[in-house]
């Protein structure tokens, strides 16, 4: 018998702090969104440029598999942006991130967005070596997804309920599904969106402004 | 969803062990994972039977041991056990509490080899 004891992802956990470390270094935050497929993340992503474009200089790592178009529409906002390939992968890990950092001009940018893949199992036991983690979850989806997902729900610093529009129209309860992520994780923020109609959408630049703004002040 | 990558890092850590051990044969691989990882076992020995091919570690077991969903009571700071069912309505055992703090459930570690 020999005693090994090392995490099975330490290669992973390594890349990632060391991504961490060299953004620190120049003040550029790391914020990896993630969702289900077709929960909002290319529109919150337009969104969070429309509204922070003049404020943040940001720049966005694409990975999401069915989003080639999603990198030519964040760019044409003049928005350095970076499609990974990521060849069909159910996820994204610290090494394909670093390729998408050396691509970008971090060193002027003060808040890089990863558009992870559509997928809430894969995407949580991986890190991408972001400093701050955040989800969407659609109301059309359903106010269980924290009962089947419970890791991602665990793990991340804020959830967007989006398409908030639709919610007259479904069965989608928010007490309940709010006790189940506070359950989970009572330091997460909960924010109520809609990309749609843009409503929320304010709650959460500011959030993400002062998140960056005090990122910066870090020393 | 993402087996493959897992069970390349557990070949990788294996062998170095394996090496550094001069062991001639990986009989057994302990692995403990967290009751919140969706990892499903029978795949990672599908995988590890696919990769482990021509190495010290062909045809190893692995022997996955699951790690509880562990919360503790904000109200009386006593750990309890939970499971993914259960998380919808968390009341603390010890005094009834309704507010927990996750603690751990997400391990993803491997323990210890059997070898030859």
């Amino acid at each position: 018998m020999i005693e090994v004891k090392e995490e099975i992802l330490a290669d992973n956990i390594k890349v990632a702090s060391d991504v961490r470390e060299r953004l620190r270094n120049s003040k550029t935050m790391l914020l990896n969104l993630m969702s289900s497929p077709g929960s909002g993340k290319t529109s919150l992503i337009l969104q969070t440029i429309a509204k922070l474009k003049n404020s943040v200089r940001l720049g966005v790592i694409e990975a999401d598999i069915e989003s080639k178009v999603d990198a030519e529409k964040v760019a044409a906002h003049g928005i350095p942006a970076i499609q990974l390939r990521t060849g069909g992968f159910c996820h994204l890990d610290a090494t394909m991130v670093t390729q998408g950092i050396d691509a970008l001009p971090v060193k002027d940018l003060d808040l890089v967005i990863i558009e992870n893949v559509g997928n809430l199992v894969c995407p949580a036991e991986f890190d991408t070596g972001a400093h701050k983690n955040v989800m969407i979850l659609s109301v059309p989806e359903g106010d269980d997804k924290p009962l089947k997902y419970p890791l991602m729900f665990s793990i991340c610093d804020v959830l967007l309920v989006n398409k908030m529009d639709y919610l007259p129209l479904s069965d989608f309860d928010m007490p309940a599904m709010r006790k189940r992520v506070l359950g989970l994780n009572p330091n997460i923020v909960i924010i109520e969106v809609s990309c749609k109609t843009g409503a929320g959408i304010e709650n959460w630049t500011s959030w993400l402004a002062k998140e960056v703004d005090s990122f910066k002040q870090f020393k | 969803m993402h087996e493959l990558p897992v069970t390349e890092s557990i070949l990788k850590i294996v062998l170095k062990h394996a090496q550094m051990n001069n062991v001639q044969h990986v009989v057994a691989i302990h692995l403990q994972v967290g009751k919140l990882s969706d990892l499903e076992d029978e795949w990672i020995q599908r995988y590890f039977d696919y990769l482990s091919k021509g190495t010290l570690a062909e045809g190893a077991k692995l022997k996955i041991e699951r790690m509880p969903i562990m919360m503790q009571c904000n109200a009386c700071s006593k750990a309890f056990e939970t499971d993914a069912a259960k998380l919808n309505d968390l009341v603390c055992p010890n005094c009834g509490g309704k507010e927990s703090t996750f603690l751990s459930g997400r391990e993803y570690f491997i323990k210890n080899m059997e070898v030859q």
